[in-house]
């Protein structure tokens, strides 16, 4: 049985859970930092954790990354309570993160594989590889120092990934980065999640969010105030607006509480009411001699929905 | 498992210290520092001790002249030539000082006046010598002329010399002389040790400090907390900064006495017990040293039981240095970008320190006293106070029990300061207090 355990992420069903936080509570001195948070990360996920600034994803993430340990609630990891073994499994990309300047790349990378678990030998050879990956195994011997920033980045990220974890926490992990270093390791992500890997992304970066990520949860002050499927929350927060783009002359009235929000240069944007379809706006647009060219909802933005949400929470 | 990254870090703050530049430079000038400031203040000693202003002696009384023509390291000259003449011209003959002793009224005078003439002013040492001389000169006629043998002086002197009662009979080094000579050699090895001890604390801890803020504030220890439990990471960072405190110490206590065997190489006329007082941090007064030969000093050093106090001052070394850089590092992960706030939080170690340094000077005067007991019991200040008591034979079961003590208050103390370490390394803008990271202590892991 104890042979097993350690496979066990591998022989369960691709749809667990590989994270799970049950009511987690961390107070500081006189604030709490986070209040009761519950989550559950699926395996094989890109979960985006989204929040202003100090709304407690870092300190989430280093009650996950067992940093700091919660003052009350739970945390499981592959089903089990988080323990001490469970560190090893994971990969951290803090948002603050620095690099011992005067040592060398391959050096560098080499020690921090090392004390993520990986031999001399595992790590020379899997820092050479993640190196020639993106592009920089002439780094090897330059001093950290002498990199740009980009160029920091990209060696904390492969310094992140280098002993394989099956849990990635990226936190804010392509600021600083050209978009076509963005695009490397946005790239390296996607393969990871194909390859299995599961991904924490914190990030205040939404257009990010919605393209990387399945699942999301929203933090303000230390609370949960929304999660779930990306696009499930668009729809849910959805204002049922509808933008035409059209030829000819747009009816002067509106009946049936159709509603016109926006209109120019032959676009025009509709509001419907809760009980009606698109079809009342389609057909009595048509009805009216519009000759339409096209036609689609407009779904909320996460940014949209993150402002609204935190703003709303604040003004209470 | 886990543990092993204790060595991981360790190794990596060992090496990179080691293979720096500053590391090499330093290791290697300052004994040579050391053995250079040996020479020349074996040079200003010899200097300042011949005098090579030259005296002459216009004697009206004639017992000096006389008695003196008998005493061969009698070092001045005479002249008969009229006093007033050579007032004008000591200078030309090449001479310094003129010394007049006019004819004595009272023969048996115990005190005498006489003058002096030169253009300079004399030092007081040299004046104190023309006057030891002159008045030797006239005591040894008087004795002569009294028919006073100086065997019959020599026998009515008492020379009281106090012998350690416990001394092994059987001890070859036994004799009263060479027994005092052990004190001295003693204290001077004991003030040396606990010197260097001080020394080291202030040295490799304050290391510890910066190298802790440094990590905090470029942001580095974010990236190996993930990887790395807060205590190992300040466990491989005391060990490999701990070895490098030995690594340079070793290299020392090879080079130093190396480079002064050679600096003494190059001052023939200088003798030991100059050698021996620059070389020693000591406050032992040269003078006590003056009576004993060269053979005797290296005696009474070799028969010091180097094979206890070596390992046992190594041993005594890493702990007073763990318990405070251990210290150091908790503090060093509370400071924030200010570093007047560092000196602040330092102050409360910088005084324990210095009260254990200030024991030193009684406990050196009295080894063995209470004072000395209990100093070297508390293990706050047992690892400066100890080791400057080894040389004196302290009873075995004082080092056993302090090295108990000492060893159980590494083990507190790193737990102590790693909890508050661990807290401190991930807290900024905050402005730490003493108060404030008692608070840490409780926190939950």
């Amino acid at each position: 049985m104890g042979v097993c355990d350690e496979n066990k992420f591998l022989i369960t069903p691709r749809y667990m859970s590989i994270l799970r936080l049950d009511k987690v509570t961390k107070r500081f001195k006189d604030h709490l930092a986070v209040d009761e948070v519950s989550f559950e990360v699926e395996q094989g996920t890109i979960f985006g954790m989204l929040g202003p600034n100090g709304a407690g994803k870092t300190t989430t993430i280093r009650i996950i990354t067992t940093i700091m340990g919660p003052d009350s609630g739970q945390v499981y990891f592959q089903g089990e309570l988080l323990n001490k073994k469970h560190p090893s499994l994971m990969g951290y990309l803090p948002e603050e993160r620095g690099l011992y300047k005067r040592m060398k790349v391959g050096a560098h990378l080499i020690y921090l594989a090392q004390l993520r678990g990986l031999s001399v030998a595992d790590a020379t050879r899997k820092c050479k590889e993640m190196l020639d990956r993106f592009e920089a195994l002439d780094w090897w011997n330059k001093k950290i120092e002498e990199l740009s920033k980009g160029m920091q980045q990209k060696i904390q990220f492969i310094a992140t990934i280098v002993h394989d974890p099956v849990l990635i926490i990226l936190d804010e992990p392509f600021t600083g980065l050209d978009p076509i270093n963005s695009s490397m390791i946005q790239d390296e992500i996607f393969r990871l999640r194909d390859k299995g890997t599961t991904i924490i992304f914190s990030t205040h970066r939404m257009e990010q969010v919605e393209e990387m990520c399945e699942n999301i949860i929203l933090i303000n002050q230390g609370k949960n105030i929304l999660q779930g499927n990306v696009k499930e929350i668009r729809n849910k927060y959805k204002e049922h607006l509808y933008k035409i783009s059209y030829s000819g002359d747009l009816p002067k009235q509106f009946t049936d509480g159709l509603e016109l929000v926006k209109s120019e240069d032959h676009t025009a944007t509709f509001r419907i009411p809760n009980q009606g379809t698109p079809n009342v706006l389609l057909q009595y647009l048509i009805n009216s001699g519009c000759q339409i060219h096209s036609f689609h909802e407009i779904l909320p933005s996460i940014n949209e929905i993150f402002i609204r949400q935190v703003k709303g929470i604040s003004h209470e | 498992m886990s543990s092993s990254k204790i060595w991981i870090v360790a190794k990596r703050e060992y090496l990179t210290r080691v293979q720096k530049k500053t590391f090499i430079l330093v290791t290697l000038l300052t004994p040579i520092g050391i053995a250079l400031f040996s020479v020349l203040v074996g040079f200003i000693m010899s200097a300042g001790s011949k005098s090579d202003q030259r005296v002459l002696i216009h004697d009206d009384t004639g017992i000096i002249r006389e008695m003196a023509t008998n005493d061969k390291n009698f070092p001045y000259q005479f002249s008969e030539n009229d006093l007033n003449t050579l007032k004008e011209e000591y200078r030309s003959m090449g001479y310094d000082i003129l010394v007049h002793i006019p004819a004595l009224k009272d023969s048996a005078s115990t005190h005498i006046s006489a003058s002096y003439y030169g253009e300079e002013k004399p030092s007081l040492a040299l004046l104190e010598s023309i006057e030891s001389h002159l008045g030797d000169q006239i005591q040894a006629y008087r004795m002569r002329k009294s028919k006073i043998e100086q065997s019959l002086l020599d026998s009515f002197l008492a020379d009281i010399e106090l012998e350690n009662g416990a001394m092994d009979p059987n001890d070859h080094s036994g004799s009263a002389a060479t027994g005092k000579l052990n004190i001295i050699i003693g204290t001077a090895l004991g003030a040396l040790m606990g010197f260097l001890m001080y020394l080291v604390i202030f040295i490799y801890g304050g290391m510890v400090m910066r190298s802790v803020m440094e990590e905090k504030l470029s942001r580095i220890v974010e990236v190996m907390v993930s990887s790395v439990r807060p205590i190992y990471l300040m466990m491989g960072k005391l060990i490999g900064v701990g070895g490098v405190g030995l690594t340079q110490l070793a290299l020392w206590a090879i080079l130093i006495p190396i480079l002064l065997i050679i600096a003494q190489a190059f001052l023939p006329g200088m003798d030991h017990s100059q050698l021996a007082s620059v070389s020693s941090v000591s406050q032992v007064d040269q003078e006590s040293l003056n009576g004993f030969s060269g053979q005797q000093i290296i005696q009474a050093i070799f028969n010091i039981k180097w094979w206890l106090i070596l390992p046992v001052f190594v041993l005594f070394f890493l702990g007073g240095y763990f318990i405070y850089s251990s210290m150091f590092a908790a503090m060093g992960s509370a400071i924030n970008e200010d570093m007047g706030e560092g000196q602040q939080l330092m102050l409360p170690i910088i005084i324990v320190v210095l009260i254990a340094f200030y024991m030193l000077f009684p406990v050196l005067s009295n080894p063995n006293g209470t004072l000395a007991i209990f100093a070297s019991m508390f293990p706050l200040f047992s690892p400066i106070i100890m080791p400057a008591r080894l040389a004196f034979d302290p009873p075995w079961w004082q080092i056993v029990v302090s090295i108990v003590l000492m060893l159980s208050t590494v083990w507190f103390f790193i737990w102590l300061t790693s909890r508050i370490y661990r807290v401190g390394i991930l807290m900024y803008g905050k402005k730490a207090t003493i108060r404030e990271m008692i608070k840490w202590l409780r926190y939950s892991e």
